[in-house]
């Protein structure tokens, strides 16, 4: 069944299965079925695209969504496994005018939950005064009681919110959700404006848009003066994030990259004095805010949830100290809970005098006689579930009744439950949520299907008041059911825009005030963040290494087709003892190799540019795919040379584009050191003194000399030319002297490399390693010569990493 | 009864530590007319960079203590005089437990003493329906709950064998109420979940016990080492009151309490450890000597 709309022009392929349902809202249509005004001129000019055209631009938004490496983490299946953003390609069009009434709701409520927020963790009036079960939050484990009495610096609880509202059936907002833990979505509602910007660019629409970017300047400058240490002393914020495997870690790379924070994870803090501290490679430095995306009781191991493996000891007291801002404050998570919602509308007519604005959904308390009453006899048309839950209503777990029934089909009677359990659980009125337009493709041909939909609009704190992300983020069902929302269950997201009927002087807006330039110091880099540079390096080169050796093993195996031949053998067994399996034409050894540089490139990507990362996964799918095709010979060879291009593609990428600060260093030592050590084992191995016939020929080709070997001696190859060549020769990039002095010169350039005069420990120890290549002559090079080296190479290593990378 | 208490617990660690943190709850609290302290001082060595006594929010005082430096070992120790009183008599006045829920929901706080912290899961006893069918059985529809405390304690003891090599520190007491054995703490545990199971708060008391038995009487089980027991709600007139379960008494003269909590977890004796990559190992003595004969 569904509702009679107006479709007087328009288009029927499109439209025609365009279905709204009696008694749900409608963003596109209004009650009575005919077109919202606020959509019509997008419709009328959406219609005017051809069905190819609307798809060549969808698929626009898609690329540009991949190019920009947009994606999140899918749980629950394979490990880490990331999938594309799921855009939905149609914006939902809301007008500024409903907009500005939203926000007013929205403003109330946010001082409201600080209000409450500043009485849980203090004077705990709600409680005593009968507003609030004690049993409720005391049984919550977001409670923190160590919170208890803590005064946040500056006064404020909260500076950082997330709204999740819907539209009633009578059309109404009303909210779901309040996200006050730690809420994300911000820096994805940046992509969705970017991608949409690449399906519709044209002035109409997006000169009528307001945009997003005024909101995140404002929320700079507001976690920016809460960083501001008492009496101004300096101190950054920075964003706090769980890590890699988190299903929104990619939006904080983004985010911490757009708003020029650094992103840290709980290993790179300490805290000593009562301050919070980075740990980067020139030591501690303080931090005055943290913009955590981290659980509050993970924060801290020792004073909250000591199984966390993701906070910092200490951060606790640190913020007891006052020395450190929370965005948002420890223990805001009490403010998610669902029950919460049964009492905010009371709460507010105490504490404020007024109602709410903007009703949140219907909620029921179980634990009191006449509540658990009224949800058994209305259980047909209720949610009901976990009271201490801090999920959005339609995130329905499986010990959850819906409409009288238990989603996983338990036996017990829905009484029993609420009998035995009531103080435990909340019912809540089943969610009809506003339908909006979402592109399907059928086999009918692609259309336009009503699916359902909840805004979720970001709050932050500013001098003036509460200020708003003026669009930017709504999820969209994937079916009719309301339930389906939640990304990790196939739904999807849209932008929001939020438009005038004028075209926006974009002049007008507020301006900030011009501030003289200054050339900004180097960003601390943290001694985690250095490490990860540091063995990316390392692994880059020790790929590359490994390509070569394989190349020079199929070249040669093709053109002898002898396995036999004694120089295969030897190649073989030199690999074997790295670990090698030659039988496979690419090595699992190699795709392992490629893998570390990747997690470890994955683990600073807030420090990467998209075009690198991109080169370096296209390096392992290549190899990848390669493994499942390649033979052993000819073949295998011109895979080797394959990738070795695309290594030398990445590398490029690195050293011409990448900014020389001290972790493109760290990344250009590791190579370095790594290519030095590679380099001093093939010598020992190929050109010992008894290296069979050829094998000095080898390692020329391994170091990618032949040519200049060639111009260079004139001559057939020599232990003596070949040892002045690889080890001494300060201008081959593939020497020893030169790969020694490359790192001699790096270490020079990294913070303490003096001390009091004196030259640190790695620096001294590399100018010893320099001068005895610059004194020595080839024939001085004897197998402990080159042990020695190698014992060196290791040495330096750990001198690196005491100095700078713990 | 007058007591001098020493206590030394050793930590040596496998591979040097990196900076360390520590919250150490070792020293005995005061409870004016039952617990007088006359001197209490802890020890830690090498001596901390930084070192911050608070009061935690269950009133127990916490030193936090920091080295800023590796060390191989880290030591505890305290010493200090105290005078254990005995308290207000043991008469019930504790509602019958059916109408324990009453009272409970008339206590409208967050307040420290407040029953609610006591009653939900907490880190080390989340809900266990073997103990709370073990708690209704122990106990009658007509018993006080004061009575009932005692009946679900009685029939612990009765039940469970003091074993101090049976379990650590990180077994949970599931684990040891399924094998019938363990040591003062998971007694403690296994009780709190037994309480809270049939609606009493019940929370986890951290102190020492006299080493030596007056003469002619046994020596207690767990007198060797720190101690813990129970305190649980028995209404608003009584309040709460402490029960050893291991020993099978209500805690009296003999015992010296440093704090309690929600479990183990709110009054760990030692809570965090080094930075450190190996293992570490620790090593406890304890001797509470009782000094009027």
């Amino acid at each position: 069944m569904s509702q009679d709309i107006n479709t007087d022009g328009l288009r029927e392929d499109l439209f025609g299965s365009y279905r709204v349902t009696p008694g749900v809202a409608d963003e596109l249509f209004d009650a009575k079925g005919n077109m919202r005004p606020v959509w019509a001129r997008f419709v009328h000019r959406f219609q005017h695209l051809s069905t190819y055209e609307i798809r060549t631009r969808f698929e626009r938004g898609d690329q540009y969504l991949r190019d920009a490496g947009v994606f999140f983490r899918q749980y629950s299946t394979a490990p880490l496994q990331e999938r594309a953003w799921p855009l939905s390609h149609l914006p939902v069009i809301l007008h500024e005018t409903e907009w500005t009434t939203i926000c007013a709701g929205l403003s109330q409520r946010a001082d409201l939950l600080e209000q409450v927020m500043a009485d849980l963790y203090g004077a705990g009036q709600l409680v005593s005064g009968n507003h609030l079960p004690a049993e409720l939050i005391a049984g919550s484990h977001h409670w923190l009681r160590p919170m208890v009495g803590v005064t946040p610096r500056g006064g404020h609880y909260l500076h950082y919110l997330a709204f999740e509202i819907g539209r009633a059936p009578d059309g109404r907002w009303f909210v779901l959700g309040d996200r006050t833990q730690a809420p994300s979505g911000a820096g994805f509602a940046l992509e969705n404006r970017m991608a949409t910007g690449r399906i519709f660019p044209e002035r109409f629409p997006r000169a009528h848009m307001h945009k997003l970017s005024n909101f995140l300047n404002a929320f700079r400058e507001q976690i920016e003066s809460l960083a501001q240490g008492a009496g101004g002393s300096p101190a950054q914020p920075a964003l706090l994030t769980p890590g890699p495997s988190n299903e929104a870690y990619y939006e904080h790379t983004y985010i911490a990259r757009y708003l020029g924070i650094p992103l840290l994870e709980g290993e790179d803090l300490l805290v000593e004095g009562g301050r919070a501290m980075v740990r980067t490679i020139d030591g501690p430095k303080p931090l005055g805010a943290l913009w955590r995306r981290i659980d509050a009781s993970f924060a801290d191991p020792l004073e909250l949830d000591a199984q966390s493996h993701i906070g910092t000891p200490g951060l606790m007291e640190a913020v007891r100290q006052g020395n450190l801002s929370m965005v948002n404050a420890l223990g805001s998570g009490i403010l998610e809970m669902r029950a919460m919602m049964a009492f905010l509308p009371r709460i507010s007519e105490v504490l404020t005098g007024a109602p709410l604005a903007l009703p949140n959904i219907a909620t029921w308390w179980c634990g009191g006689a006449p509540q658990r009453d009224y949800v058994r006899k209305n259980a047909d048309r209720m949610m009901i579930g976990s009271a201490f839950a801090v999920d959005l209503p339609f995130d329905l777990d499986a010990t959850t009744a819906l409409g009288g029934e238990f989603r996983d089909g338990a036996q017990r009677p829905i009484a029993d439950w609420l009998e035995e359990e009531g103080a435990s659980l909340v019912g809540q009125e089943a969610v009809t949520l506003s339908t909006t337009p979402a592109w399907e493709e059928g086999a009918q041909g692609d259309h336009l299907v009503a699916r359902p939909m909840t805004v979720r609009i970001f709050a932050t704190r500013t001098a003036q008041g509460w200020q708003f992300m003026p669009g930017g983020y709504a999820r969209i069902g994937r079916s009719p059911d309301a339930t389906a929302l939640g990304m990790q269950r196939g739904g999807s997201v849209a932008d929001v825009w939020v438009v005038s009927d004028k075209p926006l002087d974009q002049k007008s807006e507020p301006k900030r005030p011009h501030r003289r330039f200054r050339r900004p110091e180097d960003s601390l880099l943290p001694a985690r963040a250095a490490d990860n540079l540091y063995w990316m390096g390392r692994y880059i080169e020790r790929s590359e290494d490994a390509l070569r050796l394989f190349r020079a093993y199929h070249l040669r195996l093709a053109t002898t087709d002898n396995p036999a031949d004694p120089r295969l053998r030897q190649l073989n067994q030199y690999l074997k003892g790295y670990g090698h399996n030659l039988t496979q034409a690419v090595p699992d050894s190699l795709i392992e190799r490629l893998e570390a540089a990747r997690g470890c490139a994955a683990k600073v990507r807030d420090r990467f540019s998209t075009d690198g990362w991109n080169a370096l996964n296209d390096l392992l799918s290549t190899s990848q795919r390669m493994s499942r095709s390649a033979v052993p010979g000819d073949d295998a060879a011109r895979a080797m040379s394959v990738l070795l291009r695309k290594m030398t593609g990445f590398s490029g990428l690195v050293h011409e584009n990448m900014y020389r600060f001290s972790g493109w260093r760290f990344l250009s030592f590791g190579r370095a050191l790594e290519r030095a050590d590679t380099l001093a084992s093939i010598l020992s191995y190929f050109a010992g003194p008894g290296a069979p016939q050829g094998s000095l020929d080898l390692s020329v080709e391994l170091a990618d000399s032949v040519i200049t070997h060639q111009r260079r001696y004139r001559v057939e190859t020599n232990r003596d030319t070949v040892m002045d060549l690889l080890a001494l020769d300060v201008n081959n990039p593939r020497a020893l002297a030169f790969l020694i002095h490359r790192m001699h010169e790096l270490a020079r350039a990294l913070p303490n490399a003096e001390r009091h005069g004196r030259p640190s420990q790695l620096v001294r120890h590399l100018l010893k390693m320099e001068t005895e290549c610059t004194i020595c002559m080839p024939e001085d090079i004897t197998p402990e010569w080159m042990t020695r080296v190698r014992h060196n190479i290791i040495a330096v290593s750990d001198d690196l990493t005491a100095a700078y990378l713990r | 009864m007058r007591y001098e208490i020493q206590l030394t617990i050793d930590y040596t660690y496998e591979s040097g530590s990196d900076r360390g943190r520590n919250i150490v709850r070792l020293l005995p609290c005061f409870i004016p007319g039952v617990q007088h302290v006359e001197q209490a001082r802890l020890i830690a060595t090498p001596f901390p960079d930084e070192e911050r006594h608070l009061i935690d929010f269950f009133g127990n005082s916490a030193s936090h203590l920091v080295w800023h430096n590796p060390t191989p070992a880290v030591s505890f120790s305290i010493e200090a005089y105290v005078e254990r009183l005995q308290g207000d008599s043991m008469h019930d006045m504790s509602p019958p437990l059916v109408s324990l829920h009453k009272e409970l929901i008339a206590s409208r706080s967050l307040h420290p003493e407040s029953p609610h912290h006591f009653l939900g899961p907490s880190p080390r006893t989340g809900p266990m329906s073997a103990m709370t069918a073990f708690a209704k059985d122990a106990i009658t529809t007509s018993h006080s709950t004061l009575e009932a405390i005692e009946a679900v304690g009685h029939a612990l003891h009765r039940e469970m064998k003091f074993d101090a090599e049976a379990t650590t520190v990180e077994t949970p007491p599931s684990e040891a109420f399924e094998k019938r054995h363990g040591v003062c703490q998971d007694f403690a545990h296994i009780m709190i979940a037994a309480l809270r199971g049939v609606g009493i708060p019940a929370g986890y008391v951290s102190g020492f016990l006299r080493t030596f038995p007056p003469p002619g009487k046994p020596r207690l089980e767990g007198a060797d080492a720190m101690h813990a027991w129970v305190r649980a709600w028995a209404g608003q007139t009584m309040g709460w009151i402490e029960f050893d379960p291991t020993n099978d008494q209500f805690a009296g003269t003999d015992y010296i309490k440093i704090g309690h909590g929600r479990d183990y977890s709110d009054v760990a004796p030692v809570l965090g450890a080094m930075r450190s990559a190996g293992g570490h190992d620790s090593v406890q003595t304890v001797d509470v000597i009782p000094l009027d004969h």
